[in-house]
């Protein structure tokens, strides 16, 4: 048994990697913006799917194609944004946010039915069928790449959010909007763009998640947002560490107790959401909630 | 501002109205399937009525608390549930089956107690997700447990009625369990329970400090709910015959009813009604019409997004609103009781503020 | 009803920021305690613990000799303290009525209270309106109307005079009194020190937390201490009018 815990762990890893990207941007949207996009989940199978088919369709290599897929998300989330999120006001309107991303959740995944129907799709790039001998046991290359280009995208976003103005200028709306507002911030540009960069790391995320999850259809959104949104309570809404150290955490552990029995090693996600919630409802890292309701 | 009318008439033919529109809609729809007795017709009435039931029990909850739910289909899928492994495990056919219909209620009653005392502790939005988990881990549970029949389901035992007038008892029986709720509904909204669950949407901290035991009276408002969503769940799979974990844990199930209560007004009375009534059978014959299902499911996610971006306190508020206005203007008078005049007025800066909903 | 509130040993620390720091105060049974201090001194926190929406690192709570330390805020208000809020809180879409009835409960002798008191803030024509409606000078009257209602022994007021017009102020101040002579306990947070003199019996004075002065108002209009809290060390001890500056 123990020889494939190794792989098991290994392959969690690799996963998590993945899953911590799109958390990320998830918990980044949360931040800024104080609403749970609870169609991140589709949206990454949508950045799944633009990737299969440049990929199959036009011949373009899965990670060459993420210069089209993740422009084209960004575009996407911006769009959300402005039509279904900002128009939305009054003292509800966080929890309106989150019900209008429901909506869209639904829509897209209804869309998706309709274009490629309910049957499963994969994504391979040719020279990725190889893998390498590690410690006993063989990881696919493509595993690697997309931790990867998951470790690069999380870079990516931590140098813009620490080493540029604009990055600033959302970890002051992140802090307090208000204040950000009173110093000359432009809070809904920033609110804007944060939900286009949530959306876009989609596309790296779905490209990833297709190229390793061994297939896809429209159905996997509520396998990837039931995910999603237990590793970001747990680690803390709107901690980027606690995203990052929740995802790997939990997928680990999933890929492990996956050895045992398959069908209920989601149930552990869920398992260790109610128990976090039920001892410290914030989560592990998360800001203690001041603001009232 | 809003000052109701204080005139005798005014007040009598508004209190007239209160009663009589709900009389004539309930022998409305007693009337129904005598009228209309196609087997179609009633089964799109059927359909109406355990969502008129479904979306006041979840606005029960949610629109009183304002603690928003999208994961009721967990009670209305433990009422199938129920009800299905019940005639299964002992061996209920015919009538005897609706006898079960207690037990789906109290079964969802009682799982709405641990599912409350883990999801009312957070604050309302984290709730929201919450509530979508835990949807998510029941539904796991009816897919892999045995005992629930797996992927392929439970079927429903034998009910050997006429088919021509098999749906009348079904829907007799929806009517019932639609109208009793609405009237609980109605008599909560009253009641001291009610204004506490009103005062805790409004300012749940606030409401806290002036006595009122929060978590007692959110869960409470769960249990209600849950246990009427249990029960509308009960009948419909006896109704339509089958359980599967897909249809009886549907994510759309949740979307509609919060659709229904946003669309006819959240926190009323009658808002879910009317959303019910007219957005099921709309729904059904949409379905019908584009036999490709997802259609349906993406005008849904449309209808619901054009709700709350341009109704977003719902048909009926819009409408008392503008009621009022219109009333207002309408008996402008000098002295009127429209107290925006004056009057022993405390303030000499008093300037509404706006209506609130 | 009345009783005494005291403090013992408070202290309150949110990371690196000691909010409460060994806060020994009273509001002593029947009289109308002013609680004064530059802002940033602890006031609204000292509140929040208080009244149970903040739980004190150290330090004890008695309400009439009886420890309530760590009691939830429902509890508190259900042995008799209540309080109003900084930016004032109200049910927005519940009518004025309904707004009382939360605290006075439905029942015949609740209603009959809840439009007393509405007719004592003189808010009561308005009974049948939102709240929401209001201005912010009758969400004011609104609101101490609310704790009001299940005839609390003692009332924490915070700012009640805040951004009030003169006349209203008066007002408030007239109807503080009417209820401390049938024996109600306030302790009111203010800065506005015409108001905290000219009503309350008894001043203290909180600065970084902690309790630097207490006593008559006019022992701590010329208590150097207390210039010192507002204005920073002041080596001239001269006769002054006490108060913050910008206070007229």
């Amino acid at each position: 048994m123990a020889h494939q815990i190794y792989p098991a762990i290994a392959d969690g890893i690799l996963g998590g990697g993945v899953y911590a990207l799109m958390a990320v941007g998830l918990t980044l949207i949360f931040g800024v913006l104080d609403i749970i996009n609870v169609a991140q989940g589709i949206l990454v199978v949508v950045g799944g799917y633009l990737s299969y088919v440049l990929s199959v369709h036009l011949h373009i290599d899965l990670f060459l194609g993420l210069l089209i897929t993740v422009p084209a998300m960004f575009v996407l989330g911006l769009a959300i944004h402005t039509l279904v999120i900002r128009p939305l006001r009054g003292a509800e309107r966080t929890s309106m946010s989150l019900l209008a991303c429901f909506a869209v959740a639904i829509i897209a995944e209804g869309a998706l039915y309709w274009i490629f129907g309910p049957n499963v799709v994969t994504l391979t790039a040719s020279y990725v069928r190889s893998s390498i001998k590690v410690a006993g046991f063989y990881i696919s290359d493509i595993y690697l790449y997309c931790f990867a280009l998951a470790v690069a995208a999380v870079a990516v976003i931590y140098l813009l959010l620490y080493r540029t103005r604009f990055g600033r200028a959302v970890r002051a709306t992140m802090q307090d909007a208000t204040a950000a507002r009173l110093i000359g911030i432009d809070v809904n540009r920033v609110a804007a763009l944060t939900f286009g960069i949530g959306v876009a790391v989609t596309a790296a995320g779905g490209m990833a998640y297709g190229a390793t999850s061994g297939g896809f259809s429209p159905n996997s959104g509520y396998d990837l947002i039931s995910r999603l949104l237990a590793i970001i309570i747990l680690g803390g809404l709107g901690s980027i560490g606690g995203a990052l150290a929740a995802a790997v955490f939990m997928i680990t552990v999933e890929s492990v107790v996956d050895i045992w029995s398959p069908n209920w090693a989601v149930a552990v996600f869920y398992a260790a959401l109610v128990i976090v919630l039920t001892v410290r409802p914030s989560g592990l890292f998360g800001r203690r909630e001041v603001r009232a309701q | 501002m809003t000052t109701p009318a204080t005139t005798t008439t005014g007040r009598g033919r508004r209190a007239a109205l209160a009663v009589a529109g709900p009389a004539v809609l309930l022998a409305a729809a007693a009337l129904f399937p005598l009228v209309f007795s196609s087997p179609l017709a009633t089964t799109y009435g059927f359909d109406a009525l355990i969502f008129v039931a479904a979306a006041s029990a979840w606005n029960i909850f949610s629109g009183y608390s304002g603690y928003l739910s999208l994961g009721h289909a967990v009670f209305f899928g433990t009422g199938v549930y129920a009800v299905a492994i019940g005639a299964r495990d002992w061996h209920l056919t015919g009538d005897a089956v609706f006898g079960l219909l207690p037990l789906a209620a109290a079964v969802a009653a009682v799982v709405a107690v641990p599912v409350g005392l883990v999801a009312l502790r957070v604050r309302r939005h984290t709730f929201v997700v919450i509530t979508i988990a835990i949807f998510f881990i029941f539904q796991l549970m009816a897919f892999n447990f045995s005992f629930t029949g797996g992927t392929s389901g439970i079927d429903a035992p034998i009910l050997n009625w006429a088919a021509a007038t098999y749906n009348d008892p079904f829907y007799f029986l929806a009517l019932v369990i639609a109208t009793a709720t609405v009237a609980l509904s109605w008599l909560i909204r009253r009641s001291r329970f009610g204004l506490q669950l009103r005062a805790i949407r409004d300012d749940e901290d606030r409401a806290r400090g002036l006595g009122v035991h929060a978590m007692r009276v959110k869960l409470a408002a769960l249990v209600i709910s849950a246990l009427i969503t249990g029960l509308a769940g009960g009948l419909w799979y006896y109704f339509i015959a089958a359980a599967h974990p897909q249809s009886a844990f549907d994510p759309l199930f949740d979307l509609s009813l919060a659709l229904m209560g946003f669309f006819g007004g959240l926190g009323t009375v009658g808002g879910p009604v009317l959303g019910a009534i007219i957005l099921e059978p709309s729904q059904q014959w949409l379905t019908v019409q584009f036999t490709n299902d997802y259609l349906s499911e993406i005008l849904l996610g449309v209808l619901f997004l054009l709700v709350i971006l341009f109704l977003p306190r719902g048909v009926l508020p819009t409408l008392a609103e503008r009621a009022g206005r219109w009333r207002a203007r309408s008996r402008r008078r000098p002295d009127g009781p429209d107290a925006a005049a004056g009057g022993a007025a405390v303030q000499p800066d008093r300037q509404p503020e706006g209506t609130a909903s | 009803m009345t009783a005494e509130l005291r403090t013992e040993g408070i202290s309150k620390a949110f990371g690196g920021v000691q909010a409460v720091d060994d806060c020994t105060l009273s509001a002593a049974a029947g009289a109308i305690t002013g609680l004064i201090g530059p802002n940033g001194s602890g006031k609204t926190t000292l509140f929040n613990i208080v009244t149970g929406y903040e739980r004190a690192d150290t330090g004890e709570v008695y309400l009439a000799g009886r420890r309530i330390t760590g009691a939830s805020a429902q509890r508190v208000f259900g042995l008799g303290l209540a309080r109003t809020f900084q930016l004032t809180r109200i049910f927005p879409r519940l009518t004025l009525l309904e707004n009382m009835l939360v605290a006075a409960g439905g029942h015949a002798a609740g209603r009959r209270r809840a439009h007393e008191l509405l007719e004592f803030t003189g808010i009561d024509q308005y009974a049948g309106a939102l709240a929401g409606t209001l201005s912010y000078g009758q969400r004011k009257l609104l609101e101490l109307a609310t704790v009001l209602a299940a005839e609390p022994a003692v009332v924490l007021l915070d700012e009640p005079a805040g951004g009030v017009n003169p006349t209203l102020i008066q007002q408030l101040a007239d109807r503080i009194r009417d209820l401390n002579a049938q024996g109600t306990t306030f302790l009111i947070v203010e800065h506005n020190m015409e108001f905290v003199m000219g009503l309350c019996h008894q001043v203290t004075v909180l600065d970084h937390g902690t309790v630097v002065a207490a006593g008559p108002p006019a022992d701590i209009a010329r208590d150097p201490r207390v210039l010192d809290a507002y204005l920073g060390t002041v080596p001239d001890t001269g006769p002054d009018d006490g108060g913050e500056p910008g206070d007229r």
